[in-house]
């Protein structure tokens, strides 16, 4: 029976990674599911969900030729996953501000206690060394509604220096 | 008055260029109720377009009165319809009844202005703007064999220049 896994697979990027990831995949008869895939700080970042015959064990060796040349680290977990399972989000929370520690754990659980549910966080640091800027975007669902997220943005942002917005996403369906 | 089956991609209907309609008749005035007995059938639906349910005509209804507190004109029928004008282009989030499980972020106009027939043959003409504007481009979309996934931007939204180094 076949099985999902999540796989999880960094390293200094450079061109091919997807390819011959996906390819070593498809070649030992994995489906492949949900992923993200990003370049973070110049390493290329793959999350992804594979379906397999097989165990742990055997989706690492099926990977090993690809993952010692191309110096990835992988890591791998048999997840409880399903697919046709989206969320559909209702919030979409962008911040910025210059970069120092805390801004995410200081609007992360201001944002958690009044009743969102992340879905999608992407962040990314831009500005120069000298002065970096934070910035950050999280789409989510308001379980308490979006009165409640404002009102806790608000105060978690307030003398900060922190810009936070928050907008509803209305999903048009056609 | 039958909930219709709605296509789901990738049905190669859903890609195919629809044909105006020849006249607003008995038959079309059945297909336009059909058609919004199965939009309405649809949690959430705010337009439906021919082509969803397998009719090569060029026939939508929009109505996002579900909506509170936006600017619309109710229950719209367009039939051959035509965009006539397009401002201020916007992202915005959509779904589609063909596209199941799916959302994603589209560039539209916020502003439009669409002439069409009704279903009996009356010409009409429409200013929409927001979400109205974007349900109609959405669902004229469809007379043409253009889905929402053909127009996909990114959902990462570029707030600064990157800067590009070498």
């Amino acid at each position: 029976m076949q099985k999902w896994f999540m796989l999880t697979l960094v390293g200094n990027d450079r061109p091919g990674i997807v390819a011959h990831v996906s390819n070593a995949l498809y070649e030992g008869g994995c489906h492949l599911g949900e992923a993200s895939m990003m370049r973070l700080g110049g390493n290329f970042t793959i999350m992804l969900m594979v379906k397999f015959a097989g165990n742990s064990k055997a989706l690492y060796d099926l990977l090993s030729s690809v993952t010692d040349s191309l110096s990835l680290n992988v890591h791998v977990d048999q997840i409880d996953a399903q697919l046709h399972e989206h969320r559909v989000p209702d919030v979409l929370i962008s911040v910025h501000g210059a970069d120092r520690a805390g801004i995410v754990a200081q609007v992360t659980r201001a944002l958690a206690e009044a009743g969102l549910d992340i879905l999608d966080l992407e962040s990314d640091v831009g500005g120069s060394a000298q002065a970096p800027i934070y910035i950050m975007q999280i789409e989510g669902v308001a379980r308490a509604g979006l009165p409640a997220l404002r009102a806790a943005l608000e105060a978690a942002t307030r003398d900060t220096g922190i810009f936070a917005q928050i907008e509803p996403i209305e999903t048009l369906v056609g | 008055m039958p909930v219709l089956t709605v296509l789901t991609y990738p049905d190669a209907r859903l890609k195919e260029v629809a044909k105006p309609v020849d006249s607003c008749d008995g038959a079309l005035r059945t297909l336009v109720h059909d058609l919004e007995t199965t939009m309405r059938a649809s949690p959430g639906g705010v337009g439906i377009a021919a082509p969803q349910v397998g009719v090569l005509l060029r026939a939508v209804i929009v109505d996002v009165s579900i909506k509170k507190n936006i600017a619309h004109h109710g229950r719209m029928v367009l039939i051959n319809p035509e965009i006539l004008l397009w401002e201020d282009m916007a992202v915005g989030r959509e779904g589609c009844m063909s596209v199941p499980d799916y959302t994603g972020n589209v560039m539209r106009a916020q502003r439009i202005k669409v002439q069409a027939y009704n279903e009996f043959g009356h010409a009409t003409q429409y200013e929409c703007v927001g979400y109205e504007a974007r349900a109609v481009q959405h669902e004229l979309d469809h007379l043409d064999g253009m889905l929402f996934i053909d127009r996909l931007v990114s959902r990462r939204h570029d707030l600064f220049a990157r800067v590009k180094k070498n």
